[in-house]
């Protein structure tokens, strides 16, 4: 007993090694699409004075939840700018989005393959429950090897630790659409692609949403932490402000953080609720688009 | 297009043309080994014999479904009906046995052919109605016609009709959600139609809604289905829902059909003691029909016979009416023992000149129910008459009410003979015997 030991790690880092040397080349691909990517969303919105930024923020907010919310989002991003994280705020608003995007392109087909197969159920779940209970730190020192210092492994290993609740809530919410409705598809004669896009999908949209939102907030989380391998922006100032004990650095960047992840949350949940004015002239427009009903009276106006 | 249509036209060794639905001793299996359970039950297990295997849904179910009909399959939940509709359209495939559908197997065809045969010949109406919720009435209604492939203007104009048709005239634009389930089942029904298929397949389609918005439904149902002509298999577990619309009515019990039969057999002459117990509760005054309680005509005379012949079988059957035939043995109304007696007295032989026209006649299949107000305003039996006037049968009060109440005259087998006499035997006696002519004394000498 004393001196036998499961090598795994060993193993593992072997693998990674082979992996590194082997496919050498798609990580270089992988890491010059996800740089490039980062680059042009960082250059948009760091670009323009910030005016400009808090105005579109402000519009966006009061789209989603009215004008108390662009309000919030003025006064929100203010203060960011007052405590002169705007640069980095931005910088990780970028990593933010292309983490989230990345995450839900993949999970969103990952959870509709899960919930049309039981096999692929199955294997996913256990993959799932892996990726979210592994410490978030782990995941960077591979993204390291994989991938070098800077953004991209923060972006990885992001996505990476952000997707499983895309693919869960996505499963969960087409398996969660009335069965009856679906048959009523079948009974009619609808192929399974058609009653996934016009059955399913529609259906599961708030539960969709939801898993989005989570995504957006696990990236948002875990780009703080990427900020170790060199990720930079609000992550690199606070891992800054941990080794020169900078309470006051800390909390700057930590209140940045706060503000983007309330606004972020707050814009995707009212998009999953569907209740929002932008919600509100989509239906009024589907709604006059038909003959004319005396009911959506309000729907011109909008439209 | 009409791959379908030319199978069933062309093939008639596969079954008739008069056949819209067949299904073949069907059998539902859900378990790890359906077929091993399907081998058993065969084989004489009950379902409770392979309950350790799974749960053996439907057993042994064959029918036929004509072209035009109502059929009806009855069963409490649990007893397969749900499972059995959803193998006729292929939502669930059969562990064995074939469902054949305006001539085509749709068993063990590809999932291609059979959605080919849900959008041509089949469409289904919903317990819980499965509208989309995110689409307007007019696009749930032309949602067949979509999958269909038929072009958008055209196919809301076809579901404006249906629209129309089904009585939701002005509510094309709402959504779902706005409307009461009444008319969301009428979206649902409407849906089903505009696909235009002759088979229309409704599971518990009334169930959920209010008794009064069901009953309404429920003929509305049979006006469409008299205009349209379509194939309809119903599924319900309330029996007064399946002996109202149905033209045949299967019996589901533990997953086997236990009766096939029209509303009136299965309510007269139950298969065994679970149906006959299941009927019991039964509307039957609506459900039984005259031709099924009527007595068989006693009191009767041809028109010809005169009146002496009359007052005989009214002093022979204790009775004051006597019913009177034409020489065509058509109804030509009735006579009462006061007419006939002071007739005799006087002498006259025509019996047209008192022959009453007050007896109400009602055609065979008029339901119980129909019965009860000519029954309360007079105390005539009602006259069962046919298409051609001929008088098949009497109803008198006693036997009405003994039908609603499913109890058997005091009469026992004898036939009901109402109403009483009036004037009693040794009167009537009395003056034949005072009024006789020659022939007629030969005659009774005879019958004494």
């Amino acid at each position: 007993m004393n001196d036998f030991r499961i090598p795994l790690g060993t193993w593992i880092e072997t693998f990674i090694e082979w992996i590194t040397v082997t496919f050498g080349f798609v990580f270089d691909f992988i890491r010059l699409i996800v740089d490039g990517a980062f680059e042009g969303v960082a250059f948009v919105l760091v670009a323009p004075p910030f005016y400009v930024i808090i105005a579109i923020a402000a519009a966006i907010g009061l789209a989603a939840r009215g004008w108390k919310f662009a309000v919030g989002t003025v006064i929100g991003l203010g203060l960011i700018l007052g405590v002169d994280q705007w640069d980095n705020a931005m910088a990780t608003l970028a990593l933010v989005l292309v983490a989230s995007i990345i995450a839900i392109a993949v999970s969103i087909p990952l959870g509709i393959l899960a919930a049309k197969s039981s096999l692929a159920s199955q294997i996913i779940r256990p993959v799932l429950d892996f990726l979210q209970t592994m410490p978030a730190f782990v995941y960077l020192v591979p993204a390291l090897i994989l991938f070098r210092v800077g953004e991209v492994p923060g972006i990885v290993a992001t996505i990476i630790f952000a997707m499983a609740p895309g693919v869960r809530l996505t499963e969960l919410g087409i398996r969660g659409v009335d069965k009856e409705v679906v048959e009523a598809g079948q009974a009619f004669g609808a192929s399974p692609w058609r009653i996934l896009r016009q059955i399913q999908l529609p259906l599961a949209t708030p539960t969709i949403m939801a898993g989005i939102n989570q995504v957006i907030m696990l990236s948002l989380s875990m780009v703080v932490i990427a900020g170790m391998v060199g990720a930079g922006a609000l992550g690199g100032e606070i891992v800054a402000s941990l080794s020169r004990l900078d309470v006051a650095l800390g909390f700057e960047a930590g209140f940045a953080v706060v503000i983007l992840a309330i606004f972020l949350d707050r814009v995707t949940a009212a998009l999953g609720n569907g209740d929002t004015p932008i919600g509100r002239v989509l239906n009024a427009r589907k709604a006059s688009r038909s003959a004319a009903q005396p009911t959506s009276a309000p729907a011109p106006a909008l439209v | 297009m009409s791959e379908i249509t030319t199978t069933s036209s062309s093939s008639p060794d596969a079954s008739s043309p008069e056949i819209a639905v067949k299904a073949h001793h069907l059998y539902k299996a859900f378990g790890r080994r359906p077929h091993e359970m399907v081998k058993k039950i065969a084989a004489g297990a009950s379902r409770s014999d392979v309950a350790h295997l799974g749960i053996a849904a439907v057993i042994d179910a064959s029918f036929e479904v004509k072209k035009g009909e109502i059929f009806v399959v009855m069963g409490l939940s649990g007893s397969g009906k749900s499972t059995l509709i959803r193998m006729l359209n292929g939502l669930w495939d059969t562990t064995s046995g074939t469902v054949t559908v305006g001539g085509t197997d749709v068993t063990g065809i590809s999932a291609k052919d059979l959605r080919d045969v849900r959008r041509k010949s089949i469409s289904m109406v919903f317990q819980h109605f499965a509208l989309l919720p995110h689409r307007t009435v007019i696009d749930n209604v032309a949602y067949g016609l979509e999958i269909q492939g038929m072009g958008r203007t055209e196919r809301l104009a076809r579901a404006q009709t249906i629209i129309d048709l089904v009585g939701l005239s002005g509510w094309a634009d709402s959504m779902p959600s706005e409307l009461s389930g009444g008319m969301q089942q009428r979206v649902g029904l409407g849906r089903a139609l505009a696909a235009d298929t002759d088979v229309l397949l409704m599971d518990e389609a009334f169930s959920a809604l209010d008794p009064l918005i069901r009953r309404e439904m429920q003929e509305q149902l049979i006006e469409l289905q008299e205009a349209l002509g379509k194939t309809i298999i119903f599924i319900t577990h309330d029996l007064n829902e399946a002996m109202f619309l149905g033209d045949r009515i299967a019996v589901m019990r533990d997953g086997r059909i236990v009766q096939i039969g029209t509303p009136e057999e299965i309510l007269t002459d139950p298969a065994n003691d679970y149906v006959a117990q299941f009927v019991q509760d039964v509307d039957r005054a609506r459900v039984l029909t005259a031709t099924s309680v009527m007595e068989p005509v006693r009191a009767v005379v041809t028109k010809t016979a005169g009146p002496r012949a009359a007052l005989r079988t009214m002093r022979d059957l204790q009775t004051s009416v006597v019913f009177v035939l034409n020489r065509d043995r058509s109804f030509a109304g009735i006579v009462r023992d006061h007419d006939v007696l002071k007739m005799v007295k006087a002498g006259d032989t025509d019996l047209r000149t008192i022959i009453r026209h007050d007896a109400t006649t009602v055609s065979p299949d008029t339901a119980l129910v129909d019965l009860v107000e000519p029954s309360v305003g007079s105390d005539l039996p009602i006259a069962v008459v046919d298409a051609r006037n001929r008088l098949l049968g009497v109803i008198p009060r006693v036997t009405l009410l003994a039908a609603i109440g499913n109890v058997t005259t005091s009469t026992g087998e004898l036939p009901v003979i109402d109403p009483p006499a009036t004037i009693s035997v040794n009167v009537i006696t009395d003056i034949l015997r005072d009024t006789e002519m020659p022939r007629d004394t030969a005659l009774e000498g005879a019958e004494a």
